[in-house]
């Protein structure tokens, strides 16, 4: 442990760097932001506090439209990959065996592929399989990246757990279904929830792939948002980036909360 | 056995979903690098060429003579570069920035890692957006230039190189930071602590104890930041403008405007063996010495 009042771990001149550090992190943040409140046409001049982009985005049909199928999308692939990876992680637990290290290359793949290429690749395959691109390309797309996401948190919880209390249930003659019901699953729901969460994040804010597979029908809210994006800056883009923003804040804070609490 | 068949049915519906909407796709990938473009996008199935590779570095002239073209090499090499930078600014940065964190109090460290984890988890299109309103002629760093007296003409820092390197340092800062500090948070102070009462200066602790226990998270960190960088695609399209292209860019094209999807394929595939090559390395080289998940 760490005496902080020795001299020997005080870096003064790292402090400063602390600050600057933060400041290049946030003030992009902070800038979106406030200039979101601003009454004024032109983007980037504070004129005076007004809600009024937010109504405008609020009674955008495209941009609904548009959260509706992000919505849509990302809890369908939350659902699916939170259930796979969750049941692959049992699976995975205790002893080794053969075959384990494909799964773990598998699992680690969407991880480690270039998001541009996963795009390209499954572009590619859907439309040589004849899929048409829509909601369901989407959804396919993202429940395969979000399988990892999941699966991390999950399997992080599992391996923190006591072998004793599963050896305990069955010496109380619980059947293997039920100690798994009664005892892993409660244990690990922390992980689920915490899993789930990122998957949800993860899908939510994908660009990239959504970018390639979607198909005009099914625009999620990054790819309009990119859209507006580049026929310029506006207001409305501060507004709805905001929103999009404060989405992922809560369940960023929220998952944090559930990460913290103990066993 | 039965166990195991148990333990198999419980893994194959992720294994083979990641499989047949992941490693398929990118075998088909490989597959149509190698056919021959049709004219509006798709490919001649059987026929096989290797042209998409001959352009990468050539160009076929009219009387079927091939001419050297560097175009594609030098957003391949631009790409590179950028990369490059981008990990040694963030390793730069992040190295002191992880140490500082590691020093602090427990309940301090959980509220700075949070703090660092929020932008990485919050959406990264909209964050490089927000550099725009800053970067922009007449954008915020301007205004508030000039608004001091420092600057009297435009610094034209958006759509050239620079807005996109600091896009890419911005993105992938946190990349680095959360490996590193992942390595310094399991350092056995008391290491330092005997290296000072051998009369070891700072830097000499720093260079002899804490660089060498950290480099398993260094390296992890560079790999987090230099291969997602190499295939970024949203960041130099927004911030760079045409001038800025990299992979990313060339690639959309080939399934955009350019529409010549095996010579996109081929492009993809290049930057993914470049990626491979890369995880291989890191693979043989640091094996069981920390890990990138």
């Amino acid at each position: 442990m760490i005496n902080s009042s020795n001299p020997l771990w005080r870096y003064p001149s790292l402090s400063i760097l602390m600050v600057v550090f933060f400041l290049f992190l946030y003030i992009p943040i902070v800038v979106l932001i406030v200039l979101s409140f601003n009454q004024n046409q032109t983007a980037t001049i504070w004129t005076g506090f007004s809600l009024n982009w937010y109504k405008v985005v609020l009674e955008n049909p495209n941009i609904i439209r548009a959260t509706q199928n992000s919505l849509i999308v990302a809890s369908i692939s939350t659902i699916i990959s939170t259930v796979f990876a969750t049941l692959a992680a049992v699976g995975m637990a205790g002893k080794n065996f053969k075959g384990q290290n494909v799964f773990n290359g598998l699992v680690g793949l969407p991880l480690l592929v270039p998001e541009i290429v996963t795009a390209v690749a499954s572009l590619l395959f859907f439309l040589a399989i004849g899929l048409e691109l829509g909601l369901t390309t989407v959804i396919l797309a993202h429940t395969v990246f979000c399988i990892p996401f999941a699966y991390l948190p999950i399997r992080a919880r599992l391996e923190g757990l006591d072998p004793k209390l599963l050896e305990a249930a069955s010496d109380l003659y619980a059947k293997p279904f039920t100690a798994f019901t009664r005892v892993t699953l409660p244990l690990l729901l922390p992980g689920i929830i915490s899993g789930a969460m990122l998957a949800f994040i993860t899908s939510m804010d994908d660009f990239v792939i959504t970018f390639f597979v979607a198909g005009a029908g099914a625009t999620t809210l990054p790819v309009y948002i990119f859209g507006m994006i580049r026929t310029g800056i506006s207001p409305e883009v501060n507004a709805i980036s905001t929103l999009l923003f404060a989405a992922s804040l809560v369940i960023v804070l929220l998952s944090f909360v559930i990460g913290q609490k103990k066993t | 056995m039965k166990a195991l068949l148990g333990r198999w049915a419980l893994i194959v519906p992720a294994g083979l979903l990641i499989f047949a909407f992941m490693v398929l796709p990118m075998l088909l990938m490989a597959l149509m690098s190698w056919l021959e473009p049709a004219q509006f996008g798709g490919v001649k199935w059987g026929q096989y060429t290797p042209e998409s590779y001959i352009k990468f570095l050539f160009d076929r002239n009219l009387d079927d003579s091939l001419s050297l073209n560097t175009d594609y090499l030098s957003i391949f090499s631009r790409s590179f570069w950028l990369s490059l930078v981008t990990t040694i600014t963030t390793l730069l940065v992040a190295f002191p920035v992880a140490f500082y964190i590691a020093l602090q109090p427990p309940k301090r460290r959980t509220w700075l890692m949070l703090l660092i984890t929020i932008p990485f988890w919050t959406n990264l299109l909209v964050r490089t957006y927000a550099w725009i309103l800053l970067l922009r002629n007449g954008g915020l760093i301007d205004s508030s230039l000039s608004g001091l007296g420092l600057l009297s003409a435009p610094l034209n820092i958006m759509y050239t190189p620079l807005a996109v390197q600091i896009g890419l340092v911005y993105a992938f800062l946190p990349f680095m930071v959360l490996p590193i500090y992942t390595s310094l948070e399991k350092l056995d102070w008391r290491l330092l602590e005997a290296a000072y009462d051998l009369y070891a200066n700072r830097w000499q602790t720093l260079r002899r104890i804490v660089l060498p226990l950290a480099a398993p998270g260094m390296v992890a960190g560079c790999i987090l930041v230099f291969v997602p960088a190499l295939g970024t695609y949203f960041i130099p399209e927004l911030l760079g403008g045409s001038k800025t292209l990299m992979i990313g860019n060339l690639i959309q094209q080939q399934f955009g405007t350019s529409r010549n999807w095996s010579f996109g394929a081929a492009l993809s595939f290049a930057l993914l063996a470049i990626v491979l090559i890369f995880m291989l390395f890191y693979a043989l080289r640091f094996r069981g010495k920390g890990s990138l998940t």
